[in-house]
């Protein structure tokens, strides 16, 4: 668990004059389960989205597997295949059918065998209860089967770390649960992940580090899930928890 | 009843003529709305690029297409042109630009309109998931965008060929022109040759067009 995958030093992203991360730090191990938390707008998606080099860096250094990764690198799409990303909106391929959309990357950007690729995705399907949806198109499944195929699409990919924005945030309640327990099960079996989510029971059972971010800075970071939850250390997370608290309720 | 002056169709080369009249007006329209595409793809394609000037140029030229009355454009060209820069262009090769021109500039736009309609992030899924700029753009957001466009292309397309019938105006002999010349020639023997006739061009423009939109309905109703 000590070897480092992924490195951020110093990171400074602005649109503009407009600042949304400072100097940031974050250093994260193999098989480590990181999750983020923070008020809306103060740049968690703009974080994953960097690590991604989605978009360009102002400043610092983002090293994946000990090699630095910029939006304007020549290999930038070799470096994106050891990152896998989930988003909010799912954004699987409406032209495609569900295993086309899992089978894709694998088979055009990693030149694998179709075959192959096509068992590997059957395999995963089944893991997530979806076996049966292979020839459906995206627009035939409920938002949580969809969110369970963008998991499989970027598991097919065999990332060495998972990048997942608010997964479950466009969800109706009663999906949130089967798309969680699918990243609960990774956690389980060594996958290396940077979660942001505001579903904090999950946050707290799944997180081996929280990292609590506030206007683009690491507040507070806290490898006992449990403390920090309960009892966090900086009033700006307190503050932010018990706001949080009080619009659940 | 009086007779419809169908019999005057089957009068001597009348039918094959009224054929050969047709096959002008669709060889005009089928070379013209393969220019368009072809050209209409490209030209789209380039304007989300985001170049402002190109932007510029293609506003003024869609503007143009839109205001001016395809009648005046091709009597521009074919009378126009042969006088102020000596061109003597064919009556078929003026039509043929007159139309390429036009569907160039509505098919460029659907084409943009299709393109910009994919949302940003449907390119950063695919990104993510390593694939190069050129396979974004082949595997993902192209196929999406032409199953938008095709049912508004097909319309564009349909347009262009009824708007084919203009080209008897610059002397073509196309299935309109045909049909007139027959009851011109039959006015004595059959007077009502007229009903006939027009209700066979009528009828022959809906064959060719009904097909194509119904394929577009097909495709759209696959792909929704
Ligand atoms: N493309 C952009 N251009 C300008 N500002 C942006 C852009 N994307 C995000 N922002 C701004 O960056 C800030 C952080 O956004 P984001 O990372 O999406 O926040 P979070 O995911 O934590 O809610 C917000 O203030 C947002 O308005
Ligand atoms: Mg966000």
């Amino acid at each position: 668990m000590n070897q480092e995958l992924l490195e951020i030093r110093h990171l400074h992203k602005s649109y503009g004059e407009h600042t949304i991360i400072k100097d940031l730090n974050l250093t994260v191990h193999k098989g480590e389960v990181i999750v983020v938390i923070g008020p809306s707008g103060c740049g968690k998606s703009t974080l994953l989205r960097c690590i991604n080099a989605l978009e360009p860096i102002q400043d610092g250094q983002i090293c994946i597997g000990g090699e630095s990764i910029h939006k304007d690198d020549k290999n930038i799409s070799e470096k994106r295949q050891k990152i896998g990303m989930v988003f909010q909106s799912y954004e699987l391929f409406p032209h495609k059918t569900i295993l086309d959309n899992i089978t894709l990357a694998p088979v055009k950007v990693q030149k694998r065998k179709r075959a192959e690729a096509e068992k590997e995705a059957i395999e995963l399907l089944g893991k997530v209860g979806l076996s049966g949806r292979k020839d459906d198109y995206p627009r035939q499944l409920s938002g949580g089967q969809k969110q369970r195929v963008a998991i499989v699409r970027a598991l097919c990919m065999h990332p060495e770390i998972l990048l997942l924005d608010e997964i479950t945030a466009a969800l109706d309640p009663e999906m949130v649960r089967e798309v969680l327990e699918v990243v609960l099960d990774l956690a389980k079996n060594g996958s290396t992940m940077i979660i942001v989510t505001h579903e904090m029971a999950f946050a707290k059972a799944i997180a081996d580090r929280v990292i609590f971010l506030d206007q683009g800075e690491i507040v507070e970071e806290s490898t006992n899930p449990k403390r920090f939850f309960e009892n966090p250390e900086t009033d700006r997370a307190k503050k932010f928890l018990d706001n949080f608290q009080y619009e659940k309720n | 009843m009086q007779s419809l002056g169908i019999d005057v169709l089957f009068k001597g080369k009348n039918f094959i003529r009224l054929m050969g009249g047709l096959w002008v007006a669709v060889r005009i329209s089928l070379i013209s709305v393969v220019i368009s595409i072809v050209l209409g793809l490209l030209i789209g394609m380039l304007m989300t690029s985001g170049n402002k000037i190109l932007k510029a140029v293609f506003r003024i030229y869609l503007e143009i297409v839109r205001i001016m009355p395809q009648m005046v454009l091709l009597f521009l060209v074919y009378f126009g042109t042969t006088r102020v820069f000596g061109w003597d262009l064919e009556a078929e090769t003026s039509a043929i630009f007159v139309f390429s021109f036009w569907g160039t500039a509505e098919m460029a736009d659907l084409v943009r309109g299709a393109l910009i309609s994919i949302p940003s992030i449907q390119y950063e899924s695919a990104r993510a998931l390593g694939m190069k700029e050129s396979q974004v753009f082949l595997l993902v957001i192209l196929p999406q965008a032409v199953r938008r466009l095709i049912p508004l292309s097909i319309n564009l397309i349909t347009r262009m060929i009824k708007t084919t019938s203009l080209v008897m105006m610059i002397g073509i002999v196309e299935v309109l022109k045909v049909a007139q010349q027959i009851i011109e020639a039959n006015r004595k023997a059959s007077p009502n040759a007229a009903f006939g006739l027009f209700g066979t061009v009528f009828l022959l423009y809906f064959i060719i067009c009904w097909p194509v939109s119904r394929l577009a309905a097909y495709l759209e109703k696959r792909w929704a």
